[in-house]
């Protein structure tokens, strides 16, 4: 692990007020259709936050909390895409069961490819993980007849939820919408925080920590590091799928490795060593996308450059620096 | 069919000497510096550009010269002002780092000159067939592949025989100790850096004869080159040169009998690998980790 980014190992990992951070951030997700539009923001924006940040709060299950870096992370985003948008055009006409197939596609293809890498680290990893996910690209992207191609994958819609007494039409409104997707994202990271929480995720923490010495304790890394691997995989999958129910639509550029590299700085941006910073840096990201993007068509280089100052100035994160002792 | 093939492994060769350069500069990088650039083809693009300015003034041939250099110098600025802060840090870092880079330039470049294609002019004596019976093979190609193997065989000698090659070898293996004998290597990394963006340089101006110049040119040949690595063993560049030959070829004949999948069929080479020899073809044992 590096030196400049853990300086103190054990301190690293507990922020100082957690139920502070976790509390601020839960009143302002709850309260965004009151102050977002007073901001000039559109709820639809608060979604795309929501959905991002989830798929990089799965990433960071595996880059802060087990030590490997994937950087294919767009390839399970995308299946969770194509699989929930698959399920609603041709399947049934069930947002649950489109969410399910999502998870289970993307899940599944994590779960069968992580044995092949669980071995490597560090940059290697990276480079299988990015080279894999490009193969989902070029599925979706060469099998027209079934994906739609280079167009993305259209002519599906998300259905009204029938809870067997009240039906909720999640369809047109963007705030009830806004508030379904805050329920799916409270369940996944209620999940998150037990698992990291279990015997399961310290042994996680400790494999980042020393690999070596976990292994001496008889820890089976390639095991932990596969499940890990499987488990944010199928998470990352969810976002996706939460993703086309959204838009409505599931793009073969959600499946780009570009978008795994966007993935990566949200993380790094936000602290990828806290818990919350992964959604912080999706919601700089995303605002901040979104602004440069209506104000100039160069909007490539001023991401690019957000990328280099926060690696070169910013390399703890937003959360990161907020933590106990001196921001570097 | 016979022509049909000849066509396609022709093809797949020279396709091939494309992901060979690229992933030999990368490979380098890789080894030595344990830095992914994701900037590679940007880097290639940026080539390809300096040629299209200066053969104006200085011809095709000075431009084959002088711009390779220029992408090496592009490099090695880059290395020293940005990349070597992020050594010592987690990998993450230098990969976010040229990841962002390969965004800028591209951006600039569509800046710079336009978002669509350019056409490079190339000699009138290389763009001739070398026959009616091979009309699908023209000088250019020839001397594309000339120049690749006179590249490769370089870069070979140069690694094997000069003081500095040696160096990258043995730093390769065990920086610690190489620093701890004497050797610069912080400067040593920089060089490198600048030899692998010469690799990719060259491969711009050769590409941009044959297909003209745009501003994601290199954008296809970076996957394919992080496969030719991984396929070839990471670690051994002699496994980087088989693997870029290897999955040009077999895509380009893939083209004959199942067009859609010849770019599937570089993936399902590198899986095939990855489950069969997971070092890599002629990646040595421990290299990997």
């Amino acid at each position: 692990m590096s030196t400049t980014t853990v300086t103190v190992t054990t301190a690293a990992t507990a922020q100082p007020r957690p139920w502070l951070t976790t509390a601020i951030i839960w009143a302002l997700l709850l309260t965004v259709p009151l102050w977002l539009p007073m901001l000039g923001g559109y709820t639809a924006l608060a979604g795309r936050v929501l959905v991002l940040g989830l798929a990089a709060m799965s990433f960071n299950l595996l880059l802060g909390f087990t030590g490997v870096m994937s950087f294919g992370h767009a390839a399970y985003f995308g299946l969770g895409a194509y699989g929930a948008g698959l399920t609603l055009k041709y399947l049934t006409a069930s947002t649950p069961l489109a969410i399910v197939a999502g998870v289970l596609l993307g899940g599944l293809a994590g779960t069968l490819f992580g044995p092949l890498i669980v071995r490597r680290r560090g940059v290697y990893f990276a480079m299988v993980t990015v080279a894999f996910g490009q193969i989902a690209f070029y599925v979706a992207y060469s099998w027209d007849s079934l994906t739609g191609g280079y167009d993305g994958l259209r002519g599906f819609s998300r259905a009204p939820l029938d809870l067997g007494f009240i039906t909720v039409d999640i369809t047109n409104n963007a705030t009830t919408f806004y508030y379904f997707l805050l329920i799916v994202f409270g369940i996944a990271t209620g999940l998150q925080a037990l698992l990291l929480a279990s015997p399961f995720g310290r042994t996680l923490v400790a494999i980042r920590e020393n690999e070596r010495r976990a292994r001496f304790l008889g820890i089976p890394i390639e095991r932990h590091i596969w499940m890990s691997f499987s488990i944010s995989c199928a998470f990352t999958a969810l976002a996706g799928a939460l993703y086309a129910l959204l838009n409505n639509f599931a793009d073969p550029m959600g499946l780009h490795y570009s978008l795994s590299g966007e993935i990566v700085i949200m993380t790094v941006m936000g602290g990828m060593r806290a818990f919350w910073g992964p959604l912080v840096g999706a919601a700089l990201f995303v605002v901040l996308q979104d602004y440069i993007s209506s104000m100039t068509v160069n909007w490539m280089s001023f991401v690019g450059l957000i990328f280099v100052l926060v690696v070169l100035f910013f390399p703890r994160g937003l959360l990161g620096m907020l933590q106990k002792g001196t921001g570097k | 069919m016979l022509q049909l093939v000849l066509f396609n492994v022709t093809n797949g060769l020279i396709i091939g000497a494309f992901y060979v350069l690229m992933a030999l500069g990368l490979s380098l990088i890789l080894n030595l510096s344990n830095v992914i650039n994701f900037a590679h083809g940007n880097f290639l693009a940026l080539g390809g550009y300096f040629a299209y300015v200066l053969t104006p003034y200085i011809g095709f041939w000075g431009a084959l010269l002088v711009s390779p250099i220029l992408t090496a110098v592009f490099g090695f600025i880059i290395e020293r002002l940005m990349i070597r802060r992020v050594y010592m840090r987690d990998p993450v870092y230098s990969l976010l780092l040229t990841f962002g880079f390969a965004f800028i330039i591209q951006d600039v470049c569509r800046y710079i000159w336009g978002p669509n294609g350019l056409p490079m002019s190339i000699p009138d004596s290389l763009a001739t067939p070398l026959s009616a019976d091979l009309f699908f093979i023209t000088w250019y190609r020839i001397f594309m592949v000339a120049i690749v193997i006179g590249a490769v065989t370089g870069l070979f000698l140069f690694l094997r025989h000069t003081r500095v090659g040696i160096r990258i070898r043995a730093g390769t293996l065990d920086l610690d100790t190489v620093s701890v004998l004497g050797v610069n290597v912080g400067m040593l990394r920089s060089f490198n850096f600048a030899v692998g963006s010469l690799l990719a340089g060259l491969a711009g101006v050769l590409a941009a004869g044959q297909i003209g110049l745009n501003p994601n040119m290199g954008d296809d040949l970076l996957m394919p080159s992080f496969i030719a690595i991984i396929v070839g063993g990471v670690g051994s560049l002699t496994g980087t040169l088989f693997g870029g030959l290897l999955i040009g070829v077999a895509g380009a004949l893939t083209t004959v009998f199942w067009p859609a999948a010849s770019e599937a069929v570089i993936y399902v080479i590198m899986l095939v690998v990855l489950i069969l020899r997971p070092r890599g073809l002629m990646g040595e044992e421990g290299m990997m980790t």
